[in-house]
């Protein structure tokens, strides 16, 4: 299998973790790099809101997913391999995880299962290299990153169950260029669907027949993070981020939505850099206020978390809000 | 290296390009606000404060390196409005919860956000509903004002406790302890001195200082320690290093002391008993290697994580504890003052001494030696709330009891006790002054230093550490090796008493580098550079100890040691 690299480069793959790191250069970067041993870490945390393709994926393929973690090792020479697991996914899938790290012991790789707290945090991924080492569960200053000093400083592959699961099908030259997708609301048949990646998303749900009935708008790539669309603006976009499509209603209001995002990023916050730990909190604080919503104070929180926050987590704040009061409320703060 | 050129602000600057954008502003004093970086530490670029903008973007300065032709402003309206906005964030309700503000001393933080126009009251801190917690009665931190920089956490790690931790997640972030019952702090203040907003603070002792200063029966006597007078010009805005003992008499007559005397003097007096110890078990047989305790947060880690090396400590008492003792013994004696009527007040650089005046085992015929111990910073509030502009003063003398030798100015610095008592040692063990007294080989600002001294026809092995972490893997090493070394100095923080808890923040290597200059510099100009030859202690011993009983004596100049439990 030594031209592994060149076939994951062919097919463009790109990790499903929501950044979209082209993945063929994230292992030539690892297998570069100094140090041993090297690691690879597939992370099932799915922190983020409307996400649960992981379990479906652990669930329903989890040969595919060791498959594509085993390519990997190979691949950078290593023989050690951390699984990151949302604590509530283990419990429904240790059993035949149980079994298939049997299964590859008996071949000489070694598997470690880390369950984590269910938490956003975990999704980022040297926030989860932390938790793994025992640290506190904060993101690491980049550079250096996890491809030179990863797990416990070595070189380290971390990758989604999904672009694992999409390694495992190239290399069996099934791949078809499609990703999960999450539909999540009032719709028909909410679930997980395996759909070409460059769908339209009206098409996403008409195909799955979901398409409301209602008028409504959509959250893509991420309940809490993902940008906002009207119903009207879907036959240009496709799936994108994590791969969740969240259906809202048009009576949904203002301040329900303001309130779910808010709250999750208040209690989400790892608490290390100020504008998010402080900013999360005075917004979940400022949307409980009764009264008219305070578009000027929010937004002032939102752009300060969105450009100076440390880490993901804080700076994608301002991806739902604005793009909700641009395309939703079509409104100028 | 060579150097290369950014502009902050449009000001050419040449800088090394191993630094970041934030060091090199602090280097040329422009001034960009920070709760999270201190130049000894991890860089941690989480309090988003240090904002610049660079090509139109807004980044953080710290983790900004340096690269040639770099522009940074520090000052552009877009980071105006982050900067603001996360000042805001990160202060709120500071002047509330900061224990300077509250009781109206000055507060470097209160200064910065009059500067940058905060309110601190936009935003309300969310309720954390611990209470504060003590440090003995050393130092105290309400999680409550803690704003989650880290900074005291890493410190505590690095001197080699960790005692201290974060907890919780998002704005419930606040500091807390470790509950391990092998763990405990050792009073060193560290984290006291590595804390922006003063949420980790010595317990303060400015108000029973000035109701002593008011009360008429008392006669209250000033005492400051070797390190004082080479730090405490910083807060008055004076360069690192800069000696303001002159300046510090008369201030201290100025806040209405009766007498102006000096632990230096003290310094002597636990020379001349140590050094007479060091020979003594050298000579005799004792037990070796000797180890230094005239530092209360080393005493207490070795009582606490080592108490099998107790035997080894010396059991001289500290230079705070002699001269008070030796004040209000045999200088009441001569002065025919009451002892009761005398209140010792000792300025330290150091938290860990509040916690050593306070041993019931140091009370001699039921008092104190030392009464009340302000920190430098303390000593430096109550200096400016009184409006005593110190860096002005006309220089003043000391009073004729309080006058030392240059072996008690260098006690400050990390190596100095050993420094002080070879000087002494030599002339107990071989009967001859020694001619060459300096002993660079325990200079510097070094973690560990190592030396063989020739003292007659013997060479002794001697170490000096500085902070605990190293202090156990000495002790290891002396299990390993028990006749590996004669005598040891250990101090709790780095660089020694100069570098101590108590000092003007920031307290940076470099700073304390340049302190420790000033204190050599002290030692150069002293006519008398050894203890024993102290004209004031010779009086002390020779006229007074050498005349009352041995056990007596003892309460004056020794003490003790057992193990210690949590929290004791």
């Amino acid at each position: 299998m030594n031209n592994i690299i060149d076939k994951i480069e062919e097919a463009n793959l790109i990790g499903r973790g929501g950044a979209g790191f082209p993945t063929a250069r994230k292992w030539r970067m690892v297998k570069e790099a100094e140090g041993s041993p090297k690691y690879v870490v597939s992370n099932a945390s799915e922190g983020e809101l409307g996400l649960h393709k992981d379990i479906h994926i652990l669930k329903k393929y989890p040969e595919m997913v060791f498959k594509g973690m085993v390519l990997a090792m190979d691949y950078i020479g290593t023989k050690e391999a951390y699984f990151n697991f949302n604590e509530k996914y283990y419990l429904l899938v240790k059993w035949k995880i149980r079994r298939l790290i049997k299964k590859y012991n008996k071949l000489g790789y070694n598997f470690t299962v880390y369950q984590e707290h269910p938490s956003y945090i975990g999704g980022e991924e040297t926030a989860l290299l932390n938790a793994i080492e025992g640290k506190k569960v904060q993101p690491r200053s980049k550079p250096p990153y996890p491809v030179v000093c990863g797990l416990f400083c070595k070189p380290t592959i971390i990758n989604n169950i999904e672009t694992f699961f999409n390694v495992a099908q190239v290399a069996e030259g099934k791949y078809e260029k499609k990703r999960f997708c999450c539909i999540n609301g009032p719709v028909r048949k909410p679930g997980v669907y395996h759909v070409p990646e460059d769908m339209k998303l009206d098409e996403v749900l008409k195909s799955t027949k979901n398409w409301p009935k209602f008028k409504f708008f959509v959250q893509v790539g991420g309940s809490s993070s993902g940008p906002v669309y009207h119903y009207n603006q879907l036959h240009k976009q496709i799936l994108s981020g994590a791969g969740s499509l969240e259906v809202y209603p048009a009576t949904t209001t203002p301040r329900e939505i303001l309130t779910k995002w808010f709250k999750f990023y208040a209690e989400e916050s790892c608490g290390k850099c100020t504008p998010c730990r402080e900013g999360s909190y005075q917004l979940y604080e400022l949307i409980k206020k009764s009264g008219a919503i305070k578009w000027k104070e929010i937004m002032q929180i939102v752009e300060t978390m969105e450009k100076t926050s440390f880490c993901g987590l804080g700076y994608s704040i301002g991806k739902p809000v604005k793009s909700y009061l641009k395309n939703v409320l079509k409104k100028k703060i | 290296m060579k150097k290369i050129q950014i502009k902050i602000d449009g000001k050419k600057i040449l800088c090394n390009p191993e630094q970041s954008v934030l060091q090199v502003a602090i280097d040329n004093k422009i001034d960009i606000p920070h709760f999270c970086y201190h130049e000894d530490l991890p860089i941690d670029a989480h309090c988003r404060a240090c904002l610049v903008e660079v090509n139109k973007k807004v980044v953080t300065s710290c983790n900004l390196k340096v690269e040639s032709g770099l522009s940074v402003l520090t000052d552009s309206p877009k980071v105006r409005k982050l900067r603001n906005e996360n000042l805001e964030l990160l202060l709120a309700d500071h002047k509330k919860l900061c224990k300077n503000c509250k009781v109206g001393y000055y507060c470097k933080t209160a200064a910065l956000m009059r500067k940058y126009r905060i309110s601190g009251t936009k935003y309300h801190r969310k309720p954390i509903n611990k209470p504060v917690h003590k440090l003995g009665c050393a130092a105290e931190f309400d999680p409550q004002a803690c704003i989650s920089c880290g900074k005291c956490v890493e410190m505590c790690e690095k001197i080699g406790i960790g005692f201290l931790k974060l907890e919780g997640k998002g704005a419930d972030s606040h500091l807390t302890y470790n509950c391990d019952p092998e763990v405990d702090c050792i009073y060193c203040g560290q984290c006291t001195v590595h804390c922006p907003v003063a949420a980790v603070h010595e317990q303060n002792e400015i108000k029973d200082v000035e109701a002593a200063l008011r009360d008429k029966d008392k006669i209250v006597i000033a005492q400051m320690a070797p390190s004082v007078r080479a730090s405490i010009g910083e807060e008055f805005g004076l360069e690192p290093g800069s000696n303001m003992e002159a300046q510090m008499y008369t201030a201290l007559r100025k806040l209405g002391f009766d007498y102006i005397f000096d632990v230096n003097m003290g310094a002597d007096i636990t020379t001349y008993v140590e050094a007479t110890e060091l020979a003594e078990r050298i000579k005799k047989g004792g037990v070796l290697p000797m180890f230094t305790s005239c530092c209360p947060g080393w005493v207490k880690y070795a009582e606490f994580y080592h108490p099998e090396i107790l035997p080894n400590l010396t059991t001289s008492r500290s230079p705070q504890i002699h001269s008070g003792g030796a004040y209000k013994t045999w200088w009441a004696k001569k002065m025919k003052i009451k002892p009761k009527k005398i209140v010792v007040v000792s300025f330290m650089p150091c938290t860990s001494k509040k916690y050593e005046a306070k041993f019931e085992k140091l009370k001699i015929k039921g008092m104190f030696p030392v009464d009340h111990v302000l920190t430098t910073r303390e000593t430096a509030s109550l200096l400016k709330k009184r409006k005593i502009d110190l860096p002005n003063l006309e220089p003043g003398k000391v009073d004729s009891y309080g006058e030392y030798s240059g072996a008690a100015a260098i006690y400050g610095a990390s190596g100095g006790v050993m420094e002080s008592a070879l000087r002494s040692a030599y002339f107990f063990i071989t009967g001859k002054e020694l001619k060459e007294v300096k002993f660079k080989e325990v200079r510097g600002m070094k973690y560990v230093k190592e030396a063989k001294i020739r003292i007659g026809r013997k060479v002794i092995n001697v170490a000096v550490c500085a902070m605990a972490k190293n202090a156990g893997n000495l002790i290891e090493e002396v299990k390993k090796h028990p006749n590996k070394y004669h005598y040891i100095e250990v101090m709790a923080c780095p660089g020694g008493c100069i570098g101590g808890g108590g000092q003007p923040i920031p307290s940076t290597e470099r700073i304390i580098a340049e302190r420790i200059k000033a204190l050599y510099k002290i030692d150069n100009k002293c006519k008398v550079r050894k203890a024993h030859l102290n004209p004031v202690v010779q009086d002390f011993f020779d006229n007074y100890i050498a005349k009352i009983s041995k056990r007596k004596a003892s309460k004056i100049l020794h003490t003790s040691y057992k193990k210690k439990k949590k929290f004791e």
